[in-house]
């Protein structure tokens, strides 16, 4: 029985290897499949790699994977604990953004994810830098660069202020690629309490009226307003569209006493809301 | 001259007809549950033909049973006791073939033209069950084929101008048969401006342009078996529907297929018959001519269905089986793009039929009874299956919008029964008939994704959970015949139980600009049409004839709403003269007031119209060959009118004078 407790383990990782010839490359494909690397940022320790789907950062929404590796081993740092800080640079101050915290990816090994909303773009004379610290096995390490971070081509994310006068950030999440269906729909909505500060609104309510303004401003049936998911702190609900082409997300924010804070219904006289988002596919 | 002769030879190898000398029966009684409408020229001087270049929309329109639904001058949609598209079964030689239009602009006789056909069989009610589940009836459309029996060889040239529309129809054709094989060819070409209604006002996109190509050859393989294989080509092009807001750039279809027929008269099994066949259907809608669209759109439709049927005719002792058991394997697909008016933005898409695959596989038996020597008892029944299923998966997303938890897959089953009882006492002639019907959605009422229609100005959607419409009916005639003198009287009454039809949703916002919300088609528990007809003919002497006939007709739902597209009260008169080679003919036709109209569904009260026609022909010989000629006035007084079947009131042609000539050389 004994023999049989240590061999198993022997053999099922010799059957595991013998079915690759080259274990360490699995790894490394596998982790950031799908993903195309946007960037590195290095100090003299490590380099971080930076991913998303597109290979690039835009306005709005951007869903972030990165992975440390160690210039001197050239492995990939697995128990790295991690923060990063989007900063803005503009002419008179300078201002952080909406994120998420960055961690660790569950059941792998090498790869911490999270997102960052940008709510403004960079232009020729301000622009966003991204930090990284992190801790590895006791020790502080600081990276920081410059990130390229273009206009939105469609309003993805917009800021208002409410009648509340509280100053909000709004943006879409999902659909990231959009279909003619009834897609899932979240949106992230942010408070900012100061510069330095986004923290998520709680409990608040989103209606949703997608409209097609190039075609006599039709809508679409059996959407779902948006509501607050507390697991993921952010807003969720059912967005149909019945066509490509271009879609306005007609919202109206309200709070917990169903006041609305920002955005009007659309009807025959008032075309839009003046709280929405737009997608185009 | 070289040209000349050359595209004169070409002609001919392209083209054909047949002109055998079948004759065609007079028949004694004049109300026929089952009506053959004769289109080939074979008697050139029959006095049923309209004009012998008339499209195949005309010839069905002089039926007492078909009244034709118009949206333009071209492709019109049949509909038997007053029922269209989704609840007859229209079939060419048996065979199936969908239109690809969502927007039932190319009815399947549109794709046919009377150079194709000896005749139409038009069957009222389940009696039209023979090749495919129906609630009205059933429209088969018989291609012209030359009987090998006979040694013939002719040529026919047709050439025909109508003022009205400045149209243009030249056709041509060869027919061969000897003892082993037979060869019918023809082409025909169509061309017609705008047409001008009465008070010569223009109706603007009312053109359109079409050739049609068709061979239908056979040869003997056996002393009882013959293979014969038939091919037509049709296409139109440019075809405007001023009715609608949108044209069609091109209507195109080839119809295919080859059959095994077995013919033993010594034998019971009398008759057998086994065809393959496919038909391939593409449709264009677009509206790049019309100026003022609020957006630019493009409707592209194709339908393609693969299928067979074997037919058996059986004779045993009082009793005449006919067995068919067919099958066919349907693909409609149907998109919308729509152009913003802003070129940087991405065009608008969707699929208004997802791709539907229908599967259908049915047996039909009839048995016609001799019970003594007057009363015959007829009995039909015809079971099917059907499955459905969306294999788009955009398109069922689509509709997932609206049915969250639709299927992508359907069965259904149909089950059509009629018995029909005939008695015949000296001069008198009873037919009495019930029957039992089933028929599944269109792809349109159970799968259309917003799909326009002008009449109601409502956008539809189609719904997968309807279940299948049932109709009980009634049919009761009595013919009475003397050599003088002929009087018809029939009523027929369905029973519809499942109507489908269009319900307006509130809820759901209209996505065409300009329409006024969205109806999603439902079942209302049931409705009823009820169709009666008058006709008479008197012989006052063997030079002149007159006949007269008189309908009227009713349909209400469950809640007596008037159901819409329903005849009223119309009448018809006619007066032939014939003598010698020489026939003359006066008619007169017209409907009172449309007082039964449905509001809800875009109709508004239509008025009454009297117009009066007049036709004349002369056929002579020239040696062996056969000339006639044939010209009349339609609408002679230039009348200004519509009628309930005009869609949203279209004008109808106002006068029309038109020359046929026909040249046969033998």
């Amino acid at each position: 029985m004994k023999l049989i407790k240590y061999f198993l383990p022997v053999v099922i990782a010799i059957v595991l290897i013998s079915c690759s010839n080259n274990d360490d490359d699995i790894v490394t494909v596998n982790e950031i499949e799908d993903l195309l690397k946007v960037q590195e940022i290095s100090n003299e320790n490590h380099t971080i790699e930076v991913f998303t789907k597109s290979g690039s950062l835009v306005q709005g929404f951007n869903n972030i994977t990165i992975r440390i590796k160690d210039i001197q081993t050239l492995e990939f740092v697995e128990n790295a604990s991690i923060t990063w800080k989007p900063m803005m640079h503009m002419m008179a101050m300078m201002h952080t953004c909406p994120k998420s915290a960055l961690v660790k990816v569950a059941g792998k090994e090498t790869v911490y994810n999270g997102f960052i909303i940008f709510q403004m773009p960079e232009n020729e004379t301000e622009g966003w830098d991204l930090t990284f610290n992190y801790t590895i096995n006791g020790v502080d390490y600081e990276v920081v660069d410059n990130i390229s971070v273009p206009q939105a081509p469609k309003r993805t994310v917009t800021t208002f202020t409410g009648t509340d006068d509280v100053k909000y950030i709004l943006a879409l999440i999902d659909p990231q690629s959009p279909e003619v269906k009834i897609n899932d729909m979240v949106v992230g909505l942010y408070k900012m309490e100061n510069m330095m500060s986004f923290p998520a609104v709680e409990n608040y309510k989103i209606s949703l009226d997608p409209r097609m303004p190039s075609m006599g401003n039709h809508s679409s049936p059996n959407n779902e307003n948006l509501v607050y998911n507390a697991i993921s702190k952010l807003y969720a609900g059912k967005l149909s569209l019945t066509m490509t082409g271009y879609w306005k997300l007609n919202l109206m924010l309200m709070n917990q006493n169903d006041e609305i804070l920002k955005g009007e219904a659309v009807t025959e006289e008032n075309e839009a809301s003046s709280l929405f988002l737009e997608l185009e596919f | 001259m070289d040209k000349l002769k050359i595209s004169f030879i070409v002609s001919l190898l392209f083209t054909s007809t047949v002109f055998s000398q079948k004759t065609v029966n007079d028949t004694t009684k004049i109300i026929k549950l089952n009506e053959v409408i004769i289109i080939n020229r074979e008697t050139l001087n029959n006095k049923k033909q309209v004009k012998p270049l008339a499209s195949i929309d005309e010839y069905l329109e002089k039926s007492n049973k078909v009244t034709m639904i118009k949206r333009g001058n071209y492709a019109w949609e049949p509909a038997i006791n007053n029922m269209v598209s989704d609840r007859i079964s229209v079939t060419i030689d048996g065979m199936q073939i969908f239109g690809a239009c969502t927007d039932k602009m190319d009815p399947i006789t549109s794709y046919v033209d009377v150079s194709n056909l000896s005749e139409v069989h038009v069957k009222s009610g389940q009696q039209g069950s023979e090749n495919g589940s129906t609630i009205g009836g059933g429209i088969d459309l018989k291609l012209q084929k030359s009987n090998l029996d006979t040694n013939l060889f002719n040529i026919g040239f047709d050439t025909g101008y109508e003022t009205n529309g400045n149209a243009k129809i030249i056709s041509s054709e060869i027919n061969f048969s000897n003892k082993k094989y037979f060869v019918n060819a023809d082409a025909i070409y169509r061309n017609s401006g705008n047409y001008s209604a009465g008070g010569n006002e223009e109706i603007l996109y009312s053109q359109y342009e079409k050739y049609n190509f068709s061979t239908v050859a056979g040869i003997k393989v056996s002393e009882q078996g013959t293979v014969v294989g038939s091919i037509i080509f049709d296409e139109a092009t440019d075809i405007g529907y001023p009715a609608l807001t949108m044209d069609v750039s091109l209507a195109k279809a080839l119809i295919t297929s080859i059959s095994y027929q077995h013919k033993n008269k010594n034998s019971s099994l009398s008759e057998w018959e086994t065809k393959l066949y496919f038909n391939a259907v593409t449709h264009v809608m677009d509206d790049t001519k019309r100026i003022n669209v609020p957006i630019h759109m493009d409707m592209p439709g194709w339908s393609d269905t693969y299928g067979f049927y074997s037919k058996f005719k059986i004779k045993k002792a009082k009793h005449n089986f006919l067995f068919n058991a067919n099958a066919y394997y349907n693909k409609s697909l149907a998109e919308m793009t729509m152009y913003p008016n802003d070129p940087e933005e991405n065009v608008m898409f969707m699929l208004t039929w997802p791709d539907v695959r229908t599967l259908y596989s049915g047996v039909y038996g009839e048995d016609n009874l001799v019970l003594n020597s007057n009363s015959k008892l007829k009995v039909t029944t015809r079971i099917g299956f059907q499955n459905e299923t969306i294999s788009n998966e955009f398109g069922l997303n689509s509709l997932k919008i609206f049915y969250p938890n639709m299927d992508d897959n359907q069965s259904r089953i149909l089950v059509n029964i009629s018995s029909q009882y005939e008695y015949v006492k000296d001069k008198f002639q009873f037919l009495g008939s019930v029957g039992y019907g089933e028929r599944a959605p269109s792809v349109t009422e159970a799968y259309g994704f917003y799909l326009f229609n002008s009449f109601d100005n409502y956008d539809y959607i189609g719904n997968p959970y309807l279940i299948n419409e049932k109709s009980i009916e009634l049919n009761a005639a009595v013919n009475y015949s003397s050599t003088k003198l002929k009087i018809g009287l029939e009523a027929s009454y369905f029973h519809i139980s499942n109507y489908i039809i269009g319900e307006f949703d509130a809820n759901i916002d209209r996505m065409t600009i300009g329409a006024d919300g969205v109806k999603i088609y439902k079942a209302l528990d049931y409705a009823t049409i009820l169709n009666t007809n008058f006709s008479t003919e008197y012989h006052f002497s063997k030079l002149l004839l007159m006949n007269a006939s008189l309908g009227y007709s009713i349909g209400k739902d469950q809640n007596s709403n008037n159901l819409p597209l329903i005849s009223p009260l119309n009448y018809k008169f006619g007066l032939h003269f014939k003598k010698d080679l020489f026939d003359a003919e006066f008619g007169l036709s017209g409907a009172a007031k449309q007082r039964n109209f449905s509001r809800n569904y875009g109709e508004d009260e239509t008025d009454s119209y009297l117009i009066f026609n007049t036709k004349m022909s002369y056929s002579f010989q020239n040696g062996s060959d056969k000339i006639l000629i044939k010209s009349g006035v339609e609408n002679i007084f230039d009348t200004y009118y519509s009628t309930y079947a005009d869609w949203k009131n279209i004008p109808r042609m106002g006068r029309n004078i038109f020359v046929n000539i026909s040249y046969v050389i033998k």
